[in-house]
């Protein structure tokens, strides 16, 4: 590849000096004349019917302009997987967890807007509720959707290969039950919207999305509205990790109550309902058989996993598809049985969160292949190594692997964690481990999978570029940037970005799946090359050349290695202009993942994600025996990102990932006492400070993947697959305990030790 | 306002970033919605309005306090600096220097009051280790960095 100068550079944000600052705005900093602020009345019951819903007092509080409840909204369903739409704006006859929206309020200031929902009357008849999925799935169990009986909303059973016949050709089986923690992903920001009505009746909506075209197109349906006559704009966004994917409440009635008072609306959740009431990583019940061969082949896998949904369905086929078929990367398997169910329950609702229904059944993996290496009597890391997935080979599902470090992340991980000196070697209380994932660079192709892109080259050099790409705190746009002026031979402080305003910027599906840098990286990339192309036609006349044999380096257009024969980038911009050629330069790039439908895996095999990234995490930990505390000390993440458009920026991606996979392994978990939210504040939760976090290297493995533009794949979500499960191991290898229930607390490693001085 | 209970209002004055402010509100509202709402000060953030993620700090006195559990009312007649109020004369504080450069700021949210918490920590300990400036943090959240970056951006401004 030719040389680089500003892809793979280490580049600060585009708008960290907004953000360092205090310029930068996000949703709840925008206000407008006349604004209106929302509160929404939440259930106070697991599940219920609602029998009367009475407004009038709240009507009457001075400043209130609105009151509503499900009735009064159009009853439309909403859901973000298109087959799963399960949710109304505002509950509808009845509710189904505590924290479930009933009614909803808007008034001249917050303190009113508070106690009108104080004076709302519900008369409700309470049901009986079921919390824990297992239970749910039996006959008889409540059932809280009247359309599925035995609240199995989502159901996987797959099979690959012949695992009965496998298990019967195998050397050792190994069965082992494991159980995962709901987690929040505890964005910083809580999750806001602003609607603003004008004349001409178009309702504009700023959210804190992750999606501001399926919020459009959601909008659009659920209010019984054209898609014409809503917009979204996305200010900055405070994180989302996966929550803000969804759509909620706030949306529905910020645009639904601007439309009926034609004044702006604000909601902004409180952060105790981002834990009540958004979304949350799924617990899940996994029951894990494995097959090997003596030689330390993994010959068989089978999976039985229960995931508890909570009272709606968000992503849920999408998320049990996704924890099935990822079983089969990194590691070659052949044969796998995977049977998989999501379930309601009157509990705070599940979602797509960092790693998406697959950080749960690595965990499982993980950990067992550990204990599976001890017992055989191989390391670990070979047993890894011997079983890892290559490049190119052929796949059970047809996944198309192009490029795969998986290896050389294991070995590199292990490296750099000490591997050979530690293992089994510290003392008492010490210990090291390891784990590895694999994940997708994007979804390869459902309905509205496309990016779109802009450049435009203005007459003074400068380059405007329209995405449609969600930039919630990761970079991507200047990422793209990079990417742009990368191919248009100028310095990064040449671009201006304009990103996800549904008006006014091209298509873009938004920030899931680890597709961003992929999918509206290349449509950037094809747009710059359509602008360029422009202008090389132009200097290649005036200077007698080829077109081919031009380049753009440096602001300059020159023939290729003679920087010398050629022109300012804006002379030639000039020279465009006055050889009557059509202005403006306008380049426009649409990037679909190659694929043959239908390749979402809810019916079919086949190749979901145009690349896939590998990764290993290596821990090292400190357990205090007389505490109970696991002091992570050092972690090392490897990570094959394809190639790494911004060291800096992945780096951050792998950072914060590790930290937020410690928090599973260690400290996080909502805790639910009847359905009802018992920790719903940053300190009961448990989120990890910086007291907690440990020193932490990032290890760039690059495989310049052919369908990544300039090579890149995806970074950040996997990384936060294996963190969980190298704590854990490594946890062994300081106490000779193996935890298979997450988070592993102080309370149980003191119980662990204590039955283990019995034995 | 509040239904039929009666409201009081008060004038108070404050002084933020070294201008005075004088306006009407109620006594209950706390520093981090006056700052917001009334002066547009939006850069200090509302991650939690319970005093648990740091991210609504400022400086009253030079001190770090968490704008969403004081006041208004009771911190007039003190010096007040937000975020907007770090910069001296256009130049920017070391401190955003070294939080931007080192690649410290990811969706920022954090990032003002995590600023802030960092000026007032290094003002009275310039040359601290690496657990004390993690101790001095510790009452800011930060979900997206890892808090890897934040410590390196703050440690570079100490070796001097
Ligand atoms: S908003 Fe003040 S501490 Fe979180
Ligand atoms: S940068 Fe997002 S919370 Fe700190």
């Amino acid at each position: 590849m030719n040389k680089l100068d500003v892809v793979g550079k280490r580049e600060p944000m585009l708008d960290a000096w907004e953000k360092a600052t205090g310029r930068a705005r996000f949703t709840d900093d925008l206000a407008f004349p006349g604004m209106l602020y929302g509160k929404i009345l939440r259930s106070p019951l697991a599940h219920a019917k609602i029998l009367h819903l009475d407004l009038t007092g709240a009507e009457k509080v001075t400043g209130v302009k609105g009151a509503i409840g499900g009735e009064d909204i159009p009853k439309k369903k909403y859901g973000i997987v298109p087959m799963a739409k399960d949710e109304y704006a505002l509950a509808i006859g009845k509710v189904r967890y505590v924290g479930d929206e009933v009614a909803a309020v808007v008034a001249t200031s917050l303190d009113a807007a508070e106690e009108a929902l104080s004076k709302i009357q519900v008369d409700y008849e309470e049901l009986p509720a079921v919390f824990d999925p297992v239970e749910a799935m039996q006959p008889g169990a409540p059932v809280i959707h009247e359309e599925v009986h035995n609240n199995v909303s989502a159901s996987i059973r797959k099979e690959f290969g012949n695992v009965e016949k496998a298990f019967g050709e195998s050397d050792f089986l190994f069965e082992d039950t494991f159980e995962t923690q709901a987690v929040n992903h505890c964005p910083l920001e809580p999750q806001a919207a602003l609607a603003v009505v004008d004349p001409s009746g178009k309702v504009t909506l700023y959210a804190s999305t992750q999606i501001p075209f399926f919020l459009r197109r959601n909008l659009a349906t659920t209010l019984d509205i054209p898609e014409s006559k809503v917009r979204v704009i996305k200010p900055k966004v405070g994180g989302g990790f996966g929550q803000k994917i969804d759509l909620y409440a706030k949306d529905f009635c910020a645009a639904f109550f601007a439309m009926k008072t034609k004044k702006p609306v604000k909601f902004v959740y409180e952060r105790e309902e981002v834990f009540t009431s958004t979304r949350q990583r799924h617990p899940m019940h996994i029951q894990l058989k494995t097959g090997m061969r003596k030689d330390g082949t993994i010959l068989a896998q089978q999976f039985k996993v229960i995931a508890d949904g909570g009272a709606y369905n968000s992503t849920a086929p999408l998320m049990i598809t996704l924890a099935c078929y990822f079983i089969m990367l990194p590691y070659r398997l052949e044969n796998l049985l995977f049977e998989g169910y999501h379930v309601y329950t009157n509990k705070p609702v599940g979602g797509a969160m960092r790693g998406h229904g697959i950080p749960q059944v690595r965990f499982a993996v993980e950990a067992q292949l550990d204990h599976v290496a001890e017992k055989m009597g191989i390391d670990p890391l070979d047993l890894r190594l011997k079983n890892a997935f290559q490049a190119g080979a052929p796949h059970p599902a047809k996944l198309r692997v192009q490029t795969c470090g998986f290896s050389d992340t294991l070995k590199t991980a292990a490296k750099g964690i000490g591997w050979e000196e530690k293992r089994g070697k510290l003392p008492f209380g010490r210990g090291v481990g390891l784990a590895g994932a694999s994940f997708p660079s994007g979804v390869s192709n459902m309905s509205h999978i496309s990016s779109g892109a802009m450049v435009k080259i203005e007459r003074d050099g400068s380059i405007t570029l329209l995405t449609g790409a969600a930039d919630i705190g990761q970079g991507a746009e200047t990422v793209i940037s990079q990417i742009v002026a990368e191919e248009l031979g100028v310095p990064l402080e040449d671009i201006r970005i304009t990103a996800a305003d549904t008006e006014i910027t091209p298509l873009d599906p938004g920030t899931f799946g680890s597709g961003v840098t992929l999918r509206a990286g290349n449509a950037a990339k094809i747009a710059s090359q359509e602008a360029r192309e422009k202008l090389f036609e132009a200097v290649a006349e005036k200077m007698e050349v080829n077109v081919k044999e031009l380049e753009a380096r440096n602001r300059r257009i020159y023939v290729k290695g003679s920087p010398e024969r050629g022109m300012s980038f804006k002379e030639a911009i000039k020279f465009y202009q006055y050889s009557d050629r059509p202005m403006p330069i306008i380049g426009r790039g649409s990037y679909q993942p190659p694929a043959k439908e239908p390749t979402t895996l809810l019916k079919e095999d086949g190749n979901f994600s145009p690349a896939y990234s590998f990764m290993t995490q290596a821990a090292e930990v400190e357990v205090d025996t007389k505490t109970g505390k696991v002091k992570v000390l050092k972690m090392v993440a490897s990570h094959d990102c394809g190639k790494a458009i911004n060291p800096m920026l992945v780096e951050g991606q792998l950072e914060g990932s590790v930290v937020g996979g410690m928090g599973q392994a260690l400290y996080e978990e909502v805790i639910t006492e009847k359905g009802r939210v018992l920790n719903p504040s940053f300190l009961d939760y448990g989120i990890p400070t910086a007291m907690e976090a440990p020193s932490i290297t990032s290890v760039e493995v690059e495989t310049n993947d052919p369908e990544g533009p300039f090579g890149a794949k995806e970074s950040g979500e996997g990384t936060q697959l294996a963190p969980a499960p190298a704590i854990i191991n490594a946890i062994y290898d300081a106490i000779g305990v193996r935890f298979k229930t997450l988070p592993v607390t102080p309370e149980k490693i003191l119980q662990a030790l204590d039955e283990k001085k019995k034995e | 306002m509040r239904g039929k209970e009666v409201v009081v209002k008060r004038i108070i004055t404050l002084n933020v970033n070294g201008e005075e402010f004088e306006f009407l509100t109620e006594v209950h509202r706390t520093l981090l919605e006056v700052l917001r709402e009334d002066l547009g000060l939006t850069g200090t953030k509302r991650g939690c309005d319970l005093g648990t993620c740091g991210a609504c700090t400022v400086l009253i006195e030079g001190k770090p306090y968490l704008s969403c559990l004081t006041l208004a009312a009771d911190v007039q007649g003190k010096k007040i600096v937000t975020i907007e109020g770090l910069a001296q004369d256009g130049e920017p504080h070391p401190l955003q220097k070294a939080f931007v450069q080192k690649g410290a700021i990811q969706c920022g949210f954090c990032t003002p009051g995590m600023i802030l918490m960092a000026k007032a920590f290094l003002d009275e300990n310039p040359n601290p280790s690496e657990e004390e400036v993690k101790q001095a943090i510790s009452g800011n959240i930060c979900r997206c960095t890892g808090y890897t970056k934040i410590v390196e951006a703050i440690l570079s401004l100490t070796h001097k």
